[in-house]
């Protein structure tokens, strides 16, 4: 029993060791990329304010995975086409309202009305998901529960190809919205506005209303909460109704700062998120958000900052290795994420 | 952890005992080419003869006129004779990707096909056009998968593929060995008109990278007198290939390849890539990528302090009007290499609006024009070597078919004059550079592009 | 009775809602060209008919009056014309093409057999259409079970046969498949006798059984006569040994692939079946088995030009070594940690192979190509049919690793890992080494897969390792039955061969392939050949759900897919 308890103590050892080694190569990269003077202080204002335009969608995508996963415990991978089908459809709207010159003519108004479409129509087809595919599966293990959300992941991708076609679609630019303030695009203020705002109206949400409370307490423990007169379902319904909203306003974000829609669009992003909701503490929601920035700042910052120090060529196609490597680096330091988990650590 | 260093110890010992005595490790690689080797003298018969060389002076033919060409018995043929029984389909087979991130590319180029067919009309020498398919997705396993398919259907006459240039290289050889011929509109990779390479089977509408890279750098350094350039690709055999000639050719003339940088195909934030390349200061930026990526390059240049007044270039993965709406205003003043447009006349708007009709969209991407020559042709080479018998059945045989094929000269397609040369390539080899003048692309094209080079 | 026939008008809208989908993701029309039969029955109105039988069928099963029964199904047909027939208004009426490309003209045409919306026989053409397929399902549905059985299978069989016309075509002289076959589906007649056949073979099966089976119905097990056995397994082993000789090119290409992730998904079957972890990044095991190929052998990147032979155990260790650094660090974490640090390392490799940075030794985008091939005697291996072979010594060797350890101290060491991680480590199994095993031993399997796949392609690119693998892997595991090793069998034949065979709905592949995951996920949780005692809990799970609690604990044995 001794030399067990030895034998952890040494692997843990190997871990922590290279969990350093990987410190030091990104202090190191670190020191000598700043040592060349290659970025100005103003450069590396851009760096951070364009990681956080994208960890805003990154963070909003990640509330619906975390709490799905609050929950049902369920790896909702379908969810990154959730956020698709609200931005996809939103498309078709905006152009509409670009073409009849409302858009230029009364913004605010327009912009409304295409996040209500597309929150709408995340909303439903979240909703759809968990009545069609994931209710009867609420007793399965969890990999059936995997395996079928993968598998519609892959139906919502095509249907919406099917749908819509394949070709990349362009929302219509919005006069108001060009140009910069302090130096700053107008554009990424509004996407920074619009998800804090969302993020404040959740918690309200969840800390303040019944249903709130309810998503709260079937989190902790659906039995108990049965027991407790929350009907179960109707919760349920709700989380995703909720995660649907939240994707939904992040596809317009989305859309308006990148512009570009296609029917391919949620997949990355939906990985990305879920890497952010990981990164924070699966299940917690304040983490999810926090995770979606500080991944969005280090995918912007990192390759520069650690890599280019090293002498790697082509830094920026190595972000998604720092974003990975960060999260592992992270895992090993904080086992259950940045915030840590809410929830009780086993679910089987 | 014994256990483990045990197995680890086992495999080790397994592997020098293997590496010992697995025979002679030289003779393989000396080998290999001499296998290949085997296979080159059936390239000897595809050289053009004189009387094709004729025939496709003139590639619309009346098809009675054309059908006595071929010499000597057309039942006979070293690869195989197709059969068509009255009534029956001549088969037309594509091997593009139609699932995952590129399938744009792949339904893009499957349209033009399918419009180089309806500008058959549906049928050739009687029998209808028909065009089956597979996935050939844009890896060596799709490749191969696809190609084992199409080849086992002995009644395909030609092959319009492959999107990728690794999947066709895997695919090349399998269609050869079956005696088919495939052609690509948008394979790139130099590898697969090398000569050393090459196989009979495979020719290529699209643009050999050499050819497209080394224009754009020329004009970039002698025209636009630029001295320091960047580059950007996207990961894609097609992207690094192009980056990496343009470097080469711009250092050769002497000018300064000041970053070399890359994104990943489905990233959408480049304003960082794009500050990193900033501080760099080039005067010119050369990102030949696709549609998607290019889109958001070209308009986040604007935003990023540091690159104003930097010029901006791309190749012909990014001239479709589809790029124009997806960059909108930031692409006025940018460059774009393509095939020469004004070397024929017209027909690509004819084709637009077909194409509006028949699938109610723009074009998906860039190579639907280069599956449109490449499917006539081989439409055109069958209406040649296509012989009828008595009962109504059209034999088709294979060698004269490649060999009609590889003897076009100077046919205009949509692309440009196309000249197939020995090794597979029938290209226009007149590369334009072309200057974005609008952004509405409603306009496309004569308003939206104007030729600046040569 | 009004409750009864809105259930019925429900079903319908359901059945409305899946032909809406079928039409406007353009199936309906992408699918007008291809003939099935003849030079009339395409497989665009197949579909559509399939969805109207499938929908009155399983409304007629829904009641117990057979009169009524066959009403509600008429009932639910017509709906889905109904359906049908406010499209084609809808889509002639206003111009939806902007947003819906498939919303076309051509649909109309499709929908109102040629004849438009003005003509009113048009119109109406769905709705009857719907109401007499909808009289057949429920016709079908009451007639006796063997009969239900018979015309079910023989009508499958016979679309079926239709569809796979060029596989049939690509194995079978050419002189066969004229006689049955046109150029692109089945003759009138063919497609008669098809139907004749398969409809008397499943007749005669299902009154007399296969010779040798008894079918107890008392006994939930089929036992099989000694001697039959032998002549099934003899017959299997005929089968597995002759099979490039007769699959030709295209199926023996099929069959390696399949092979290739049987390999791979034994080997995470270690991983998740048997010990328990989530790892979504086998893929990574793959690369780097296929990479060490490759950069050992092509002469392209030069440093070394080792054999097949010579290269294969280095691809194992090297599978074996990275399963150990890359599982050091993360075996400590749970559950879902594990899953995205894992999906993690897959996507490292792949950008890692991709990157400027290791392109000297890696090829970047443009991969390497030039892979040695396998050499036997001096016999070159480069083409499917004879590589066959190895693959297949390949999936019996993992086939009978994964089976010996699945029974060891070891396996048995997993098992309990898998089941209650505290609890096995307070009864003295080390979890930290016992997980690093069973994540290397899988790792080397991987390994061996992707060196087999860089030589059976012959080029290696970073694109043939993307996430969709690991994915694709797992599901493998999951549809045959986590932990199960004829699981792992029957899942690469159904996930890796459907797609092969969906390769007839060409750009709708992966809608149909997304589809049948979620479906038989929902219909058989527990996969298609499940251990038995994970389908034991599964299903004593459904027992002692609440409103079960009183039927017996016998109820169990008989799985039912109603519920």
């Amino acid at each position: 029993m001794r030399r067990l308890g030895l034998r952890i103590d040494f692997s843990q050892l190997i871990v922590w060791i290279i969990g350093l080694l990987l410190l030091a190569l990104v202090v190191i990269g670190t020191i000598s990329t700043l040592q060349t003077g290659k970025y100005s202080a103003q450069q590396w204002r851009d760096f951070v304010v364009f990681g956080i335009a994208q960890g805003s969608i990154y963070a909003l995508i990640a509330l619906g995975y975390t709490m799905v996963y609050g929950v049902l415990g369920l790896i909702n991978f379908a969810h990154g086409e959730v956020f698709m089908s609200g931005a996809f459809t939103g498309f078709f709207l905006a152009n509409a309202l670009a073409e009849n010159g409302m858009i230029d003519s009364n913004p605010i108004l327009s912009l409304i009305a295409v996040i209500l479409l597309s929150a709408a129509v995340s909303t439903g087809v979240a909703l759809a998901l968990e009545r069609i595919a994931y209710r009867r599966l609420r007793r399965a293990p969890r990999l059936v529960a995997l395996i079928t959300a993968i598998g519609a992941s892959f139906f919502l991708q095509y249907t919406f190809r099917g749908l819509y076609g394949s070709g990349v679609k362009v929302y219509p630019t919005v006069e108001i919205l060009q140009g910069s303030v302090f130096g700053i695009q107008k554009t990424m203020i509004v996407v920074f506005i619009g998800a804090i705002s969302m993020l404040i109206l959740l918690y309200l949400f969840i800390q303040n209303t019944k249903m709130g409370k309810a998503i709260r307490a079937v989190s902790e423990d659906v039995e108990t909460a049965a027991l407790m007169g929350v009907d179960v379902n109707r919760t349920i319904s709700a989380t995703f109704a909720v995660g649907g909203v939240m994707a939904g306003v992040a596809g317009v974000l989305y859309a308006i700062i990148f512009k570009q829609v296609n029917f391919f669009m949620g997949f990355i992003p939906g990985i990305k998120a879920f890497t952010a909701a990981v990164l924070g503490g699966i299940g917690n929601i304040p983490g999810a958000a926090m995770g979606g920035l500080v991944l969005g700042i280090f995918e912007s910052v990192g390759p520069s900052l650690f890599l280019e120090g090293l002498g790697i060529p082509a830094a920026y196609q190595l972000k998604d290795v720092i974003a990975f490597l960060m999260l592992v680096l992270i895992l090993i330091f904080r086992p259950t994420g940045i915030l840590g988990e809410r929830l009780a650590t086993k679910r089987v | 952890m014994k256990r483990l260093f045990g197995v680890m110890t086992l495999i080790a010992m397994l592997s020098v005992l293997l590496a010992a005595c697995g025979g002679q490790p030289t003779t393989t690689p000396a080998e290999e080419p001499a296998a290949e080797a085997t296979e080159a003298p059936a390239a000897e018969p595809a050289e053009p003869t004189e009387e094709s060389t004729e025939a496709t002076e003139e590639p619309v033919a009346e098809a009675t006129e054309v059908t006595e060409e071929p010499a000597a018995d057309p039942v006979e043929d070293p690869l195989g004779v197709v059969e068509v029984a009255p009534g029956d389909s001549i088969i037309l087979a594509y091997a593009q990707v139609i699932s995952g991130p590129n399938e744009t590319l792949g339904v893009d180029s499957i349209r033009g096909v399918e419009l180089a067919m309806d500008a058959f009309g549906g049928e050739l020498l009687g029998h209808p056009l028909e065009l089956v398919g597979e996935d050939s997705l844009c890896s060596p396993e799709g490749g191969q998968a696809a190609a084992t398919k199409l080849a086992s259907n002995p009644q395909i006459v030609g092959i319009i593929g492959t999107t990728c240039s690794s999947a066709a290289t895997v695919a090349a050889p399998i269609i050869d060995e079956a005696g088919m011929v495939m052609i690509s509109g948008s394979n790139t990779a130099p590898a697969l008109t090398d000569p050393a390479e090459h196989v009979q089977g495979f020719l290529r509408t699209a643009h050999n990278d050499k050819v497209q890279g080394a224009v754009a750098a020329e004009y970039a350094f002698n025209v636009l007198g630029v001295t320091t350039a960047a580059t950007i690709h996207d990961g894609s055999v097609y992207a690094e290939q192009l980056a990496n000639v343009f470097a080469e050719r711009f250092t050769e003339l002497g000018g300064q390849i000041v970053a070399q940088e890359a994104v990943n195909a489905g990233d959408t934030d480049m304003r960082s890539v794009l500050t990193s390349i900033a501080s760099d200061s080039p005067e010119l930026i050369y990102y030949p990528i696709f549609v998607a990526e290019g889109g958001f390059v070209t308009s986040q240049v604007g935003e990023v302090s540091g690159l104003e007044g930097v010029k901006l270039m791309a190749s012909d993965g990014l001239f479709s009007p589809d790029f124009i709406d997806a960059a909108g205003d930031a692409a006025v003043g940018m460059y774009l290499s393509s095939p020469d447009f004004s070397a024929f006349a017209g027909g690509y708007e004819d084709f637009l609006a077909k194409h509006e009709e028949r699938y109610g969209e723009d074009p998906l991407s860039v190579f639907h024009a280069n599956a449109y020559d490449a499917s006539t042709l081989i439409l055109n080479a069958v209406e040649q070597v296509a012989v009828e018998q008595d009962d109504g059945t059209l034999l088709i045989p294979r060698q004269a078919l490649r060999d009609a094929i590889y003897a076009t000269a100077d046919f205009a397609g949509l692309t440009g004059n196309l000249t197939c040369d020995e090794n597979g390539d029938c290209a226009d080899p007149n590369i334009a550079v072309y200057e974005v003048v609008s952004g509405d692309s409603s306009l496309w094209q004569d308003e939206v592009v104007q030729k600046v080079y040569p | 009775m009004t409750s009864g026939l809105r259930s019925a008008f429900n079903f319908g809208l359901l059945g409305g809602v899946v032909a809406w989908h079928a039409c406007l993701v353009g199936m309906v029309e992408s699918f007008s060209e291809r003939r099935l039969i003849g030079e009339t029955v395409e497989l665009s109105y197949v579909w559509l008919v399939g969805i109207v039988l499938l929908i009155g069928y399983l409304k007629a099963r829904n009641v117990q009056a057979p009169g009524i029964a066959v009403f509600h199904s008429i009932v639910s047909g017509a709906t889905i014309g109904a359906a049908l027939t406010l499209l084609a208004l809808l889509t002639s009426v206003f111009n939806l093409r902007d947003i819906f490309p498939f919303a076309s003209p051509r649909l109309v045409e499709l929908l109102t057999l040629e004849r438009g919306i003005a003509d009113a026989l048009g119109l109406l053409f769905p709705i009857l259409g719907g109401a007499v397929l909808g009289a057949a399902a429920g016709g079908l549905a009451l007639a006796p079970p063997i009969w239900r059985r018979t015309i079910t299978v023989a009508l499958l069989v016979t679309v079926l046969i239709g569809l796979l016309r060029d596989i049939f075509a690509a194995i079978v002289p050419r002189d066969v498949v004229s006689l049955i076959f046109t150029s692109r589906g089945l003759l009138p007649m063919g497609a008669l006798v098809v139907f004749v056949v398969s409809g008397a073979l499943t007749w005669l099966i299902g009154t007399f059984g296969l010779p040798g089976i008894s079918t107890d119905a008392s006994s939930a097990s089929r036992s099989v006569a000694t001697p039959w056995k032998y002549a099934y397994l003899g017959f299997g082993v005929l089968f597995l040994l002759t099979f490039p000789l007769w699959g030709k090119l295209f199926l023996s290409n099929v069959a390696n692939f399949i092979g290739l992730y049987i390999i791979m998904a034994l080997g995470l079957s270690l991983v998740i079946g048997f010990a328990g972890m989530l790892d979504l990044g086998f893929v990574a095991f793959f690369a780097i088995g296929a990479y060490t190929m490759a950069i050992l052998t092509s002469p392209k990147i030069g440093t070394f030009t080792l054999t097949f032979w010579q290269a294969l155990p280095f691809s194992m260790l090297f599978a074996f070594l990275s399963g150990v650094v890359l599982g050091l660090p993360v075996l400590r974490m749970r559950g879902d940690y594990l899953a995205i640090a894992t999906l993690g390392f897959g996507e490292i490799i792949r950008i890692l192979a991709l990157s400027n940075f290791l392109k000297p030794y890696m090829g970047g985008a443009q991969g390497i190509t030039s892979v040695a091939r396998p050499e036997i005697a001096g016999f070159v291996i480069s083409k499917p049919e004879p590589f066959y072979y190895i693959v297949l010594i390949g999936c019996v060797v993992a086939w009978f690793v994964a089976a010996r350890l699945k029974h060891s101290r070891l396996g048995r060491a997993w098992m309990a890992i898998r089941e209650d991680e505290d609890v096995a480590q307070a009864m003295g199994i080390n979890r930290v080494e016992t997980k690093l095993l069973a994540f290397a031993i899988g790792a080397i399997l991987g390994g061996m897969s992707g060196a087999f796949f860089a030589g059976l392609v012959g080029s290696v690119v970073p694109k043939s390792f993307e996430l969709l693998v690991s994915i694709n892997v797992l599901a493998v595991i999951i549809v045959g039955g986590m932990g199960s090793l004829p699981g792992v069998l029957v899942g690469a034949l159904v996930l890796v061969g459907l797609p092969e065979l969906l390769r007839e709905f060409a750009e709708y592949r992966m809608l149909v392939y997304g589809a049948v995951l979620v479906v038989m996920m929902l219909f058989r949780p527990e996969g298609l050949w499940p251990e038995a005692v994970r389908k034991r809990e599964l299903h004593k799970d459904e027992t002692s759900a609440p409103q079960r609690v009183t039927t017996s604990v016998t109820a169990s044995t008989t799985p039912s897919v109603k519920d």
